[in-house]
């Protein structure tokens, strides 16, 4: 809230202060102000994941930056999407339609995503999705009227499941949710698992949503494979966790792979049910010393430490604002293509490019959740093992269905 | 029966009331479609169609639980069936012109109808409502698991075209007309069902089945033809939805929205014809107007606040409190 005021009242200082001197590049700007929508789940499953909080990193971006570009003030509106494709749609229409909104961001579940960036091209918009999984938003989906951000299922299945064979984890049992995101994320890991040298030995699709997994486990357990995969996500995945810490899974020498969990699971669900869980993560904010300061401030904020999605609506949203400024217009076309043009290098991504059909590639991180006692505080979650160079971590062009890309 | 012996009694009197209510009626019904009409010139049309699609879709459920007296709590399935169907069959042949999907929609939509039909009126009550609640349950887990439906990203993509092909619906305005012509049809369609003698026997069996039964009335089959024009109708919403909005998605089908379609008809007033079209409204831009506001994380429990006040103080709806009201004042 008090961001809010403050965005507010920086945004009508500088109203105040650019009509005094009008500068020659504002009249590129669209109605001369630069309208940024913020729409994300803020009620919902994944309110924790962005939510709110992402609206926050999103305004303090905008604070950072100083308010305007090129004298045009920033304005930022939100809604929430409830997870739902339509209203998802609906908003944005009406956002580019009557509010001449110039970029949206946030964008969580994907179905919502997809929607949305599918209204953006007919209309000739600009999004950054920063929440969505699916791959598909820049491989069959993709559009040239937006950015895929922070993460997508290919690295978060590929960096996983290689670095856990490399590991010695060679024998996997795939825990999978029966429908097209489980399936995919299941494909995607037995192909990397078998290209490494390891071996699946076994399976079970469980329906979406399930709530008792004691059966599941069971057959994991019985399997006797070193590695027990997880491919689901949300409420599944949190589930899944809890029963195999009821079950003793990992105590018996068992290890789970986590291919979709982010901070925010791990702490609800704490140090006890998910230690020494391995998983792939965009970002941390305790990896370095950037991280720490900015996530530090978002603290202060928030009172939560911000998950890789949140940092990512920060990272995007001034990269986005570094783009208008450099290239004078908030046309849509011609700022996508200045982003393209310049290179990623902040405290969230490092090594990062955004590529042709629309993936922001950047370096990944493979992670193990801290035991209770190597934990020194309540945000102290994650041990980073090992970075997965941006060029390897995504999925490679050459293998992409994206309109966008001639292969 | 009441009006059978007034009208011998003083058959003229009668009549002239009869005459005086009707034509009062249809300029009630014209001045909603001049409103129609300006609507889009005043509000944002792509907000309008779809109030006017969930409306529809309102409208289509009271016919069952206001005049049939069967509280379907499956509805989602038709809205989805009709909704993906459509918008299958439009991103898939690209030849296919709109209102050829939606016909295609609403048919199968009419089908499953028939399915659930057949099924679910054997039952009364809560068993009746579990029975649809069931089976629409099936027909979610079968748009999860269909390869055609996306899953949980959805049906995306799908082409508005041009109606009849040669007008174009790419704008909202021509897309808004469509719509409002769609919804007319539809409840003009509920309207004459409810004042047909059909109409008056389902009330009959509303009121008291046995004794509809007694009289001769095979029950069941009234019931039946009841439960597939809901059901019909409720799939031309959704395919009508998808060509809005150009895409069909899971929360179309997830029993969420069967819950919503209730909220609405009773918050609007379940048995009058006006009260799904007042509902859809209010829901729709409540929800519209508070994901947008400082209070977009409380709509679920705001509409869940105005629905217990609703079913506390004012049972009837809000359309059916101002029915009373006129009934009391003005005649």
């Amino acid at each position: 809230m008090t961001f809010m005021k403050k965005t507010l009242a920086a945004s009508i200082a500088v109203a105040a202060a650019s009509s005094l001197a009008v500068s020659t590049a504002q009249a590129d700007m669209s109605d001369g102000e630069v309208r940024i929508g913020y729409l994300a789940d803020m009620s919902g499953t994944y309110r924790d994941l962005a939510g709110p909080g992402g609206l926050t990193a999103m305004e303090m971006a905008v604070a950072d930056f100083g308010g305007s570009v090129n004298g045009a003030p920033i304005v930022i509106s939100s809604a929430d999407d409830r997870n739902s494709a339509d209203v998802g749609a609906n908003t944005v229409r009406g956002w580019i339609d009557q509010d001449n909104v110039d970029m949206v961001g946030g964008l969580v579940a994907s179905s919502v995503s997809i929607a949305v960036t599918k209204v953006l091209e007919e209309n000739n918009g600009l999004g950054i999705v920063s929440g969505s999984a699916a791959s598909s938003i820049t491989n069959e989906h993709c559009t040239p009227n937006h950015i895929h951000w922070v993460y997508d299922t290919y690295p978060l299945a590929n960096g996983t499941a290689k670095a856990v064979v490399e590991q010695g984890g060679d024998t996997w049992f795939m825990l999978t949710a029966d429908y097209a995101f489980g399936h995919a994320l299941e494909a995607d890991v037995t192909k990397v698992v078998e290209e490494s040298g390891g071996e699946i030995v076994g399976g079970v699709r469980h329906p979406f949503p399930t709530n008792d997994f004691s059966s599941y486990i069971l057959q994991a357990q019985g399997s006797g494979a070193k590695i027990i995969g997880l491919a689901n996500a949300g409420a599944d995945t949190v589930n899944a966790i809890t029963t195999a810490s009821q079950f003793g899974l990992t105590q018996s020498g068992q290890q789970l792979a986590g291919l979709l969990i982010f901070l925010n699971d791990v702490h609800a669900l704490g140090l006890e049910a998910t230690q020494n869980l391995l998983l792939t993560t965009g970002w941390y904010w305790d990896m370095d010393e950037q991280s720490r300061e900015w996530s530090q401030r978002y603290f202060d904020e928030v009172g939560r430490m911000p998950t890789m999605v949140q940092a990512g609506i920060y990272s995007s949203t001034m990269h986005y604002l570094k783009a208008v400024e450099a290239a004078g217009t908030d046309d849509p076309e011609t700022v996508r293509a200045q982003m393209a043009d310049m290179p990623i290098e902040d405290f969230f991504a490092r090594n990062g490019r955004i590529r042709e059909d629309g993936r922001m590639v950047h370096d990944m991180y493979l992670a193990q959740v801290k035991t209770p006692e190597e934990s020194t505080g309540e945000w102290d979650l994650y041990e980073i093992l090992s970075t997965i160079p941006a060029e390897e971590a995504y999925r490679p062009l050459s293998e992409s269905q994206c309109k966008l890309v001639q292969n | 029966m009441m009006t059978e012996t007034q009208s011998m009694a003083a058959p003229s009197a009668v009549l002239e009331r009869q005459k005086r209510a009707k034509f009062r009626r249809n300029m009630f019904y014209l001045a909603l479609i001049v409103v129609g009409l300006v609507a889009p010139f005043l509000a944002y049309p792509v907000f309008l169609m779809k109030v006017l699609c969930f409306a529809l879709f309102a409208c289509a459920f009271n016919l069952l639980l206001g005049y049939a007296g069967l509280l379907s709590f499956g509805h989602a399935a038709f809205l989805a069936t009709g909704g993906y169907v459509t918008g299958y069959l439009l991103a898939s042949y690209p030849g296919l012109t709109p209102e050829l999907g939606i016909i295609a929609g609403t048919l199968l939509a009419t089908l499953l109808g028939v399915l659930f039909g057949v099924l679910s009126i054997r039952r009364q009550g809560i068993y009746f409502a579990m029975v649809t609640l069931a089976i629409a349950q099936l027909v979610y887990f079968m748009f999860v698991q269909a390869p055609f439906t996306g899953g949980e990203d959805g049906l995306h993509g799908v082409p508005r075209g041009e109606l009849f092909g040669f007008i174009s619906l790419s704008s909202n305005l021509a897309m808004y007309y469509f719509v409002f012509a769609i919804f007319i049809f539809g409840f003009a369609l509920i309207q004459r069902t409810v004042h047909s003698p059909f109409g008056q026997v389902l009330k009959a069996i509303r009121e008291n089945e046995p004794r509809a039964v007694s009289l001769g009335y095979n029950a069941d089959a009234y019931k039946l033809v009841a439960f597939v024009i809901s059901a019909g109708l409720a799939g031309l919403a959704g395919s009508t939805k998808t060509v809005v909005f150009q895409l069909a998605s899971l929360t179309d089908a997830h029993w969420h929205m069967s819950g919503e379609v209730i909220l609405m008809t009773l918050l609007g007033g379940v048995g009058t014809l006006l009260g799904p079209l007042m509902g859809a409204g209010i829901v729709v831009s409540l929800q519209h107007i508070l994901a947008q506001s400082p209070l977009g994380n409380w709509v679920s429990v705001i509409l869940g606040i105005i629905f217990v006040i609703c079913v506390l103080s004012f049972r009837s709806g809000i359309v059916g409190e101002l029915d009373k009201m006129y009934r009391k004042n003005f005649k």
